[in-house]
Protein backbone atom coordinates (compact mmCIF):
# COMPACT_ATOMS: atom_id res chain seq x y z
CA UNK A 1 0.00 0.00 0.00
CA UNK A 2 2.82 2.26 -0.20
CA UNK A 3 4.43 3.50 -4.00
CA UNK A 4 7.79 1.77 -5.73
CA UNK A 5 10.46 4.05 -5.37
CA UNK A 6 10.64 6.86 -7.81
CA UNK A 7 12.76 10.29 -8.21
CA UNK A 8 10.41 13.17 -7.57
CA UNK A 9 11.18 16.61 -9.84
CA UNK A 10 9.17 20.26 -8.70
CA UNK A 11 10.01 22.32 -11.43
CA UNK A 12 9.25 25.84 -10.87
CA UNK A 13 8.04 26.92 -13.92
CA UNK A 14 6.24 25.59 -17.23
CA UNK A 15 9.18 25.48 -19.73
CA UNK A 16 11.48 24.24 -16.94
CA UNK A 17 8.61 21.18 -16.30
CA UNK A 18 8.58 20.62 -20.17
CA UNK A 19 11.93 20.65 -20.53
CA UNK A 20 11.95 17.35 -17.79
CA UNK A 21 8.95 15.78 -19.63
CA UNK A 22 11.24 15.83 -22.42
CA UNK A 23 14.42 14.16 -20.40
CA UNK A 24 12.31 11.73 -18.21
CA UNK A 25 10.43 10.70 -21.46
CA UNK A 26 8.13 7.53 -20.89
CA UNK A 27 9.68 6.93 -17.35
CA UNK A 28 7.79 10.28 -16.15
CA UNK A 29 4.49 11.02 -15.14
CA UNK A 30 2.91 14.20 -14.22
CA UNK A 31 1.28 14.81 -10.78
CA UNK A 32 -1.12 17.21 -10.60
CA UNK A 33 -3.72 16.61 -7.19
CA UNK A 34 -2.24 13.23 -6.72
CA UNK A 35 -5.61 12.02 -6.01
CA UNK A 36 -6.10 10.01 -8.81
CA UNK A 37 -2.45 8.59 -9.52
CA UNK A 38 -1.21 8.45 -5.92
CA UNK A 39 -4.03 5.55 -5.05
CA UNK A 40 -2.88 3.65 -8.44
CA UNK A 41 0.69 4.20 -7.34
CA UNK A 42 -0.46 2.92 -3.86
CA UNK A 43 -1.91 -0.08 -5.26
CA UNK A 44 0.84 -0.49 -7.58
CA UNK A 45 -1.04 -0.05 -10.46
CA UNK A 46 1.58 2.64 -12.04
CA UNK A 47 4.87 2.54 -11.02
CA UNK A 48 6.05 5.73 -12.93
CA UNK A 49 10.13 5.96 -12.52
CA UNK A 50 10.15 9.54 -12.20
CA UNK A 51 7.10 12.07 -10.74
CA UNK A 52 7.19 16.22 -12.04
CA UNK A 53 4.85 17.61 -9.94
CA UNK A 54 3.09 20.94 -11.15
CA UNK A 55 2.02 22.05 -7.83
CA UNK A 56 4.45 24.64 -7.51
CA UNK A 57 3.94 26.55 -11.58
CA UNK A 58 1.58 29.34 -10.07
CA UNK A 59 0.73 30.15 -13.86
CA UNK A 60 -1.46 26.98 -14.41
CA UNK A 61 -3.80 28.03 -11.59
CA UNK A 62 -6.58 30.49 -12.42
CA UNK A 63 -9.90 31.55 -13.73
CA UNK A 64 -10.52 34.52 -16.00
CA UNK A 65 -12.86 35.47 -19.23
CA UNK A 66 -10.70 36.62 -22.03
CA UNK A 67 -13.67 38.05 -24.41
CA UNK A 68 -16.54 35.71 -24.86
CA UNK A 69 -13.99 32.61 -23.62
CA UNK A 70 -13.18 31.78 -19.78
CA UNK A 71 -9.99 30.38 -19.31
CA UNK A 72 -9.22 28.10 -16.09
CA UNK A 73 -5.09 26.80 -15.32
CA UNK A 74 -5.05 23.36 -15.40
CA UNK A 75 -3.95 22.70 -11.88
CA UNK A 76 -6.77 24.66 -10.66
CA UNK A 77 -8.60 22.91 -8.00
CA UNK A 78 -12.32 21.90 -7.50
CA UNK A 79 -12.82 23.98 -4.27
CA UNK A 80 -11.81 27.00 -6.68
CA UNK A 81 -14.34 26.23 -9.54
CA UNK A 82 -16.99 25.86 -6.68
CA UNK A 83 -15.80 29.26 -5.06
CA UNK A 84 -15.24 31.38 -8.92
CA UNK A 85 -18.15 33.98 -8.68
CA UNK A 86 -16.99 33.92 -12.22
CA UNK A 87 -18.08 30.46 -13.30
CA UNK A 88 -21.11 30.41 -10.90
CA UNK A 89 -22.61 33.62 -13.17
CA UNK A 90 -21.46 32.54 -16.76
CA UNK A 91 -20.83 28.67 -17.10
CA UNK A 92 -23.02 27.14 -13.79
CA UNK A 93 -22.59 23.57 -15.60
CA UNK A 94 -18.94 23.53 -14.24
CA UNK A 95 -19.97 24.53 -11.11
CA UNK A 96 -22.38 22.27 -10.90
CA UNK A 97 -20.61 18.80 -11.93
CA UNK A 98 -17.57 19.83 -10.01
CA UNK A 99 -19.57 19.41 -6.64
CA UNK A 100 -20.42 16.57 -7.36
CA UNK A 101 -17.16 15.05 -7.61
CA UNK A 102 -15.67 12.72 -4.81
CA UNK A 103 -15.44 15.00 -1.47
CA UNK A 104 -14.00 17.88 -0.05
CA UNK A 105 -10.98 16.81 0.90
CA UNK A 106 -10.02 15.54 -2.49
CA UNK A 107 -11.80 18.20 -4.06
CA UNK A 108 -9.38 20.52 -2.33
CA UNK A 109 -6.63 18.73 -4.37
CA UNK A 110 -7.76 17.39 -7.38
CA UNK A 111 -7.86 19.57 -10.36
CA UNK A 112 -9.72 20.42 -13.44
CA UNK A 113 -6.75 19.36 -16.02
CA UNK A 114 -5.91 16.18 -13.93
CA UNK A 115 -9.57 14.99 -14.19
CA UNK A 116 -9.88 15.54 -17.64
CA UNK A 117 -5.83 14.19 -18.11
CA UNK A 118 -6.00 10.90 -16.17
CA UNK A 119 -8.60 9.13 -18.84
CA UNK A 120 -10.79 7.59 -16.41
CA UNK A 121 -14.31 7.34 -17.92
CA UNK A 122 -15.17 7.87 -14.18
CA UNK A 123 -14.41 11.34 -13.58
CA UNK A 124 -16.62 13.57 -14.61
CA UNK A 125 -14.94 16.24 -16.60
CA UNK A 126 -14.58 14.79 -19.63
CA UNK A 127 -18.65 15.53 -20.45
CA UNK A 128 -18.54 18.52 -18.42
CA UNK A 129 -16.13 19.65 -20.94
CA UNK A 130 -17.82 18.07 -24.22
CA UNK A 131 -20.89 19.23 -23.29
CA UNK A 132 -19.67 23.09 -22.62
CA UNK A 133 -18.00 22.90 -26.09
CA UNK A 134 -14.63 22.96 -24.37
CA UNK A 135 -11.09 23.22 -25.81
CA UNK A 136 -7.47 22.28 -24.31
CA UNK A 137 -4.34 23.79 -25.02
CA UNK A 138 -1.47 21.70 -24.58
CA UNK A 139 1.97 23.08 -24.34
CA UNK A 140 4.90 20.97 -25.63
CA UNK A 141 8.63 21.58 -26.58
CA UNK A 142 7.22 23.40 -29.74
CA UNK A 143 5.09 25.05 -28.52
CA UNK A 144 1.33 24.90 -27.81
CA UNK A 145 -1.96 23.74 -29.72
CA UNK A 146 -5.69 23.81 -28.78
CA UNK A 147 -8.05 20.93 -29.18
CA UNK A 148 -11.58 20.23 -29.29
CA UNK A 149 -13.05 17.92 -26.19
CA UNK A 150 -14.99 16.45 -28.11
CA UNK A 151 -12.82 13.71 -30.02
CA UNK A 152 -10.02 14.35 -27.25
CA UNK A 153 -11.07 11.07 -24.99
CA UNK A 154 -9.61 7.98 -27.28
CA UNK A 155 -10.18 5.27 -24.81
CA UNK A 156 -9.59 4.03 -20.83
CA UNK A 157 -6.41 5.90 -19.90
CA UNK A 158 -5.78 6.93 -23.48
CA UNK A 159 -6.29 10.90 -24.90
CA UNK A 160 -4.88 13.05 -27.68
CA UNK A 161 -2.12 14.69 -24.95
CA UNK A 162 1.18 13.63 -26.44
CA UNK A 163 4.07 12.10 -24.25
CA UNK A 164 5.87 15.38 -24.35
CA UNK A 165 3.10 17.35 -23.83
CA UNK A 166 1.42 19.25 -20.71
CA UNK A 167 -2.49 20.06 -20.70
CA UNK A 168 -2.06 23.88 -19.18
CA UNK A 169 -5.54 25.46 -20.21
CA UNK A 170 -9.40 24.62 -20.51
CA UNK A 171 -11.01 27.33 -22.53
CA UNK A 172 -14.71 27.17 -22.59
CA UNK A 173 -17.03 29.49 -24.95
CA UNK A 174 -19.36 31.18 -22.33
CA UNK A 175 -22.69 29.44 -22.89
CA UNK A 176 -25.20 31.87 -24.32
CA UNK A 177 -27.55 33.70 -22.22
CA UNK A 178 -31.20 32.01 -21.23
CA UNK A 179 -29.68 28.59 -21.60
CA UNK A 180 -30.54 25.73 -19.43
CA UNK A 181 -27.95 23.47 -17.63
CA UNK A 182 -27.66 20.37 -15.65
CA UNK A 183 -25.45 17.42 -14.90
CA UNK A 184 -27.38 14.25 -13.57
CA UNK A 185 -25.46 11.98 -11.48
CA UNK A 186 -26.52 8.75 -10.04
CA UNK A 187 -23.98 6.66 -7.28
CA UNK A 188 -24.20 4.34 -4.75
CA UNK A 189 -22.98 6.54 -2.17
CA UNK A 190 -21.61 10.14 -1.51
CA UNK A 191 -18.19 10.10 -2.89
CA UNK A 192 -18.61 7.56 -5.42
CA UNK A 193 -17.88 7.58 -9.20
CA UNK A 194 -21.08 7.70 -11.43
CA UNK A 195 -23.02 3.90 -12.10
CA UNK A 196 -24.43 6.90 -14.36
CA UNK A 197 -23.82 10.56 -15.40
CA UNK A 198 -25.18 13.30 -18.14
CA UNK A 199 -23.90 16.81 -19.05
CA UNK A 200 -26.54 18.94 -20.37
CA UNK A 201 -26.38 22.32 -21.77
CA UNK A 202 -29.69 23.46 -23.84
CA UNK A 203 -30.39 26.59 -25.79
CA UNK A 204 -34.28 26.85 -26.45
CA UNK A 205 -36.21 29.47 -28.92
CA UNK A 206 -39.90 30.21 -27.29
CA UNK A 207 -41.03 26.24 -26.52
CA UNK A 208 -38.75 24.32 -29.06
CA UNK A 209 -35.13 23.40 -28.79
CA UNK A 210 -32.76 24.97 -30.70
CA UNK A 211 -29.76 23.51 -29.89
CA UNK A 212 -28.91 20.90 -27.37
CA UNK A 213 -25.45 19.35 -25.93
CA UNK A 214 -25.74 16.15 -24.05
CA UNK A 215 -22.50 14.35 -22.74
CA UNK A 216 -22.49 10.94 -20.72
CA UNK A 217 -19.99 10.12 -18.16
CA UNK A 218 -19.11 6.17 -17.39
CA UNK A 219 -20.93 4.65 -20.27
CA UNK A 220 -18.21 3.20 -21.91
CA UNK A 221 -14.43 3.69 -22.43
CA UNK A 222 -14.46 6.96 -22.49
CA UNK A 223 -16.77 9.91 -21.98
CA UNK A 224 -19.86 9.98 -24.88
CA UNK A 225 -21.19 12.70 -26.51
CA UNK A 226 -24.78 11.55 -27.81
CA UNK A 227 -24.98 12.87 -31.09
CA UNK A 228 -28.41 11.56 -32.58
CA UNK A 229 -30.13 12.46 -29.13
CA UNK A 230 -29.28 16.36 -29.01
CA UNK A 231 -30.10 15.88 -33.26
CA UNK A 232 -33.49 13.88 -31.92
CA UNK A 233 -34.57 17.14 -30.04
CA UNK A 234 -33.75 19.93 -32.63
CA UNK A 235 -36.74 21.68 -33.07
CA UNK A 236 -38.97 20.29 -30.93
CA UNK A 237 -40.63 20.17 -27.64
CA UNK A 238 -39.40 19.08 -24.25
CA UNK A 239 -41.94 17.12 -23.52
CA UNK A 240 -42.33 12.84 -22.50
CA UNK A 241 -42.19 11.82 -26.52
CA UNK A 242 -38.73 13.85 -27.19
CA UNK A 243 -37.61 13.03 -23.63
CA UNK A 244 -37.97 9.10 -24.50
CA UNK A 245 -36.75 9.29 -27.68
CA UNK A 246 -33.41 11.02 -26.26
CA UNK A 247 -32.71 8.79 -23.50
CA UNK A 248 -33.27 5.67 -26.31
CA UNK A 249 -30.73 7.70 -28.30
CA UNK A 250 -28.52 8.17 -25.38
CA UNK A 251 -28.82 4.28 -24.48
CA UNK A 252 -28.30 3.20 -27.53
CA UNK A 253 -23.99 4.58 -27.48
CA UNK A 254 -23.51 3.24 -24.13
CA UNK A 255 -21.12 0.66 -23.47
CA UNK A 256 -20.83 0.72 -19.71
CA UNK A 257 -18.63 -2.15 -18.51
CA UNK A 258 -20.39 -4.23 -15.94
CA UNK A 259 -19.11 -3.98 -12.34
CA UNK A 260 -20.00 -3.50 -8.77
CA UNK A 261 -22.16 -0.31 -9.51
CA UNK A 262 -24.12 -2.66 -11.86
CA UNK A 263 -24.13 -4.52 -14.86
CA UNK A 264 -24.06 -3.24 -18.54
CA UNK A 265 -28.15 -3.68 -18.82
CA UNK A 266 -28.91 -1.54 -15.54
CA UNK A 267 -26.42 1.25 -16.16
CA UNK A 268 -27.28 1.60 -19.77
CA UNK A 269 -31.07 1.77 -17.98
CA UNK A 270 -29.92 4.75 -15.59
CA UNK A 271 -27.49 6.40 -18.71
CA UNK A 272 -31.41 6.87 -19.93
CA UNK A 273 -32.50 8.02 -16.41
CA UNK A 274 -29.93 10.58 -15.89
CA UNK A 275 -30.07 11.85 -19.89
CA UNK A 276 -34.02 12.64 -18.95
CA UNK A 277 -33.59 14.43 -15.65
CA UNK A 278 -30.40 16.50 -17.13
CA UNK A 279 -32.96 17.47 -20.17
CA UNK A 280 -35.54 18.01 -17.95
CA UNK A 281 -33.55 20.23 -15.16
CA UNK A 282 -31.77 21.82 -18.47
CA UNK A 283 -35.32 23.03 -19.78
CA UNK A 284 -36.46 23.75 -16.34
CA UNK A 285 -33.51 25.98 -15.98
CA UNK A 286 -33.64 27.27 -19.55
CA UNK A 287 -34.94 30.80 -20.94
CA UNK A 288 -36.04 30.98 -24.52
CA UNK B 1 19.61 3.46 -0.90
CA UNK B 2 17.17 5.81 -2.37
CA UNK B 3 17.85 9.22 -2.18
CA UNK B 4 15.98 11.16 0.82
CA UNK B 5 14.78 14.68 0.74
CA UNK B 6 14.75 16.65 3.54
CA UNK B 7 11.43 18.93 4.04
CA UNK B 8 11.01 21.08 6.80
CA UNK B 9 7.16 22.27 7.48
CA UNK B 10 4.92 23.85 10.30
CA UNK B 11 3.08 20.70 12.33
CA UNK B 12 0.94 22.21 15.30
CA UNK B 13 2.65 25.49 15.38
CA UNK B 14 6.25 23.93 15.82
CA UNK B 15 8.77 23.82 13.25
CA UNK B 16 9.55 19.92 12.40
CA UNK B 17 12.19 18.14 9.94
CA UNK B 18 12.14 15.15 8.50
CA UNK B 19 14.52 12.71 5.67
CA UNK B 20 12.29 10.75 3.91
CA UNK B 21 12.11 9.27 0.30
CA UNK B 22 9.93 10.69 -2.27
CA UNK B 23 7.41 7.63 -2.09
CA UNK B 24 6.60 8.28 1.69
CA UNK B 25 3.17 9.23 2.36
CA UNK B 26 2.59 11.97 4.90
CA UNK B 27 0.56 10.55 6.97
CA UNK B 28 3.10 7.72 7.94
CA UNK B 29 5.19 11.03 8.12
CA UNK B 30 3.44 12.16 10.65
CA UNK B 31 2.78 9.02 12.63
CA UNK B 32 6.24 6.53 12.07
CA UNK B 33 8.42 9.27 12.22
CA UNK B 34 7.16 12.32 13.94
CA UNK B 35 4.71 10.11 16.60
CA UNK B 36 1.81 12.02 16.04
CA UNK B 37 -0.74 8.99 15.88
CA UNK B 38 -3.68 10.76 16.11
CA UNK B 39 -4.43 10.63 12.40
CA UNK B 40 -5.40 6.96 11.20
CA UNK B 41 -5.20 4.59 8.18
CA UNK B 42 -8.69 3.72 8.39
CA UNK B 43 -9.07 2.54 4.25
CA UNK B 44 -5.76 2.73 1.90
CA UNK B 45 -7.79 3.74 -0.68
CA UNK B 46 -8.43 7.79 -0.12
CA UNK B 47 -12.30 6.76 1.05
CA UNK B 48 -12.68 7.18 4.46
CA UNK B 49 -10.86 10.68 5.61
CA UNK B 50 -9.59 9.09 8.96
CA UNK B 51 -6.60 10.13 7.59
CA UNK B 52 -7.53 14.14 7.71
CA UNK B 53 -5.10 16.83 8.59
CA UNK B 54 -5.39 20.42 8.06
CA UNK B 55 -2.91 21.68 5.34
CA UNK B 56 -2.32 25.20 4.07
CA UNK B 57 -5.66 26.10 5.63
CA UNK B 58 -7.31 22.73 3.28
CA UNK B 59 -8.91 19.74 4.49
CA UNK B 60 -6.75 16.99 2.95
CA UNK B 61 -6.11 12.99 3.22
CA UNK B 62 -3.15 12.91 4.25
CA UNK B 63 -2.66 9.04 3.03
CA UNK B 64 -2.61 10.61 -0.65
CA UNK B 65 -0.20 13.19 -0.13
CA UNK B 66 3.72 12.64 -0.71
CA UNK B 67 5.61 14.24 2.64
CA UNK B 68 7.97 15.81 -0.21
CA UNK B 69 5.13 18.13 -1.27
CA UNK B 70 4.91 19.68 2.37
CA UNK B 71 8.13 21.80 2.32
CA UNK B 72 6.69 24.52 4.27
CA UNK B 73 3.39 23.99 4.85
CA UNK B 74 1.61 24.67 7.47
CA UNK B 75 -0.14 21.78 8.86
CA UNK B 76 -2.47 21.23 11.85
CA UNK B 77 -3.53 17.73 12.75
CA UNK B 78 -6.06 16.33 16.09
CA UNK B 79 -3.28 16.81 18.83
CA UNK B 80 -2.86 20.57 17.67
CA UNK B 81 -6.57 21.61 18.39
CA UNK B 82 -6.10 21.69 22.25
CA UNK B 83 -4.96 25.18 23.20
CA UNK B 84 -2.29 25.09 26.93
CA UNK B 85 -5.04 22.37 27.83
CA UNK B 86 -8.35 23.44 27.45
CA UNK B 87 -10.15 21.56 24.34
CA UNK B 88 -11.28 23.05 21.16
CA UNK B 89 -15.04 23.58 21.48
CA UNK B 90 -15.40 20.57 18.68
CA UNK B 91 -13.63 18.51 20.72
CA UNK B 92 -15.53 19.63 24.08
CA UNK B 93 -18.73 19.27 21.78
CA UNK B 94 -17.86 15.62 20.26
CA UNK B 95 -17.61 14.89 23.93
CA UNK B 96 -20.48 16.51 25.36
CA UNK B 97 -22.86 15.30 22.12
CA UNK B 98 -21.50 11.64 22.33
CA UNK B 99 -20.18 12.05 18.37
CA UNK B 100 -17.96 8.79 19.13
CA UNK B 101 -18.13 5.11 19.73
CA UNK B 102 -14.54 3.47 18.74
CA UNK B 103 -12.66 6.79 18.31
CA UNK B 104 -11.33 5.54 14.97
CA UNK B 105 -12.73 8.20 12.40
CA UNK B 106 -12.77 11.13 14.82
CA UNK B 107 -9.47 12.65 15.06
CA UNK B 108 -10.20 13.13 11.06
CA UNK B 109 -13.68 14.11 11.39
CA UNK B 110 -13.07 16.87 14.06
CA UNK B 111 -10.15 18.06 12.12
CA UNK B 112 -12.07 17.95 8.90
CA UNK B 113 -15.09 19.86 11.02
CA UNK B 114 -12.72 22.35 12.31
CA UNK B 115 -11.88 23.37 8.40
CA UNK B 116 -15.37 23.55 7.72
CA UNK B 117 -16.22 25.67 10.27
CA UNK B 118 -13.98 28.22 8.68
CA UNK B 119 -15.49 27.50 5.37
CA UNK B 120 -18.87 28.51 6.52
CA UNK B 121 -19.73 29.22 10.59
CA UNK B 122 -23.17 28.90 10.48
CA UNK B 123 -23.50 25.51 8.54
CA UNK B 124 -27.52 24.15 8.46
CA UNK B 125 -27.93 20.04 9.00
CA UNK B 126 -27.75 19.53 5.13
CA UNK B 127 -24.42 21.71 5.19
CA UNK B 128 -22.56 19.19 8.00
CA UNK B 129 -23.88 16.33 6.35
CA UNK B 130 -22.10 17.18 2.84
CA UNK B 131 -19.34 18.59 4.04
CA UNK B 132 -18.02 15.54 6.27
CA UNK B 133 -18.80 13.50 3.34
CA UNK B 134 -15.02 13.13 3.15
CA UNK B 135 -15.30 11.20 6.69
CA UNK B 136 -16.96 8.04 6.97
CA UNK B 137 -17.79 6.72 10.27
CA UNK B 138 -19.17 3.23 10.74
CA UNK B 139 -19.91 3.20 14.49
CA UNK B 140 -22.81 6.11 14.83
CA UNK B 141 -24.91 6.93 12.46
CA UNK B 142 -23.78 10.34 12.28
CA UNK B 143 -26.81 12.15 14.06
CA UNK B 144 -24.29 13.04 17.02
CA UNK B 145 -21.55 14.40 14.92
CA UNK B 146 -23.85 16.22 13.02
CA UNK B 147 -25.36 17.56 16.59
CA UNK B 148 -21.47 17.97 17.76
CA UNK B 149 -20.74 19.90 14.60
CA UNK B 150 -23.91 22.41 15.52
CA UNK B 151 -23.13 22.63 19.12
CA UNK B 152 -19.57 23.78 18.26
CA UNK B 153 -20.42 26.36 15.40
CA UNK B 154 -22.92 27.93 18.26
CA UNK B 155 -20.46 28.30 20.61
CA UNK B 156 -17.74 29.69 18.35
CA UNK B 157 -20.35 31.83 17.19
CA UNK B 158 -20.80 32.84 20.33
CA UNK B 159 -17.30 33.08 21.57
CA UNK B 160 -16.55 35.92 18.35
Amino acid sequence: MIPREFEYHAPRSLPDAIGLLKQLGEDAKLLAGGHSLLPMMKLRFAQPAHLIDLGKIAELRGISQAGNEIRIGAMTTEHDLLGSRLLAEKAPLLVEGAGWIADPQVRYKGTIGGDISHGDPGNDHPALMIALDASFVLTGPKGERVVKADGYFLGLYSTQLAADEILTQIRIPVPAAGSGWSYQKLKRKTGDFATAATAVLLQMKGRSVARASIALTNAGPTALRAREAEASLAGKEINDASLNEAARLAMKICDPAPDQRGDAQYKRAMCGEMTRRALQAAHARAKG
Amino acid sequence: MAKTHKVSFKLNGKPVEAAVEARELLIYTLRERLGHTGPHIGCETTHCGACTVDLDGMSVKSCTVLTVQCEGADMTTIEGMEQGGTLHALQQAFHEEHGLQCGYCTPGMITRAYRLLKENPNPSEQDIRKGIAGNLCRCTGYQNIVKAVQSAAKKLAAAR
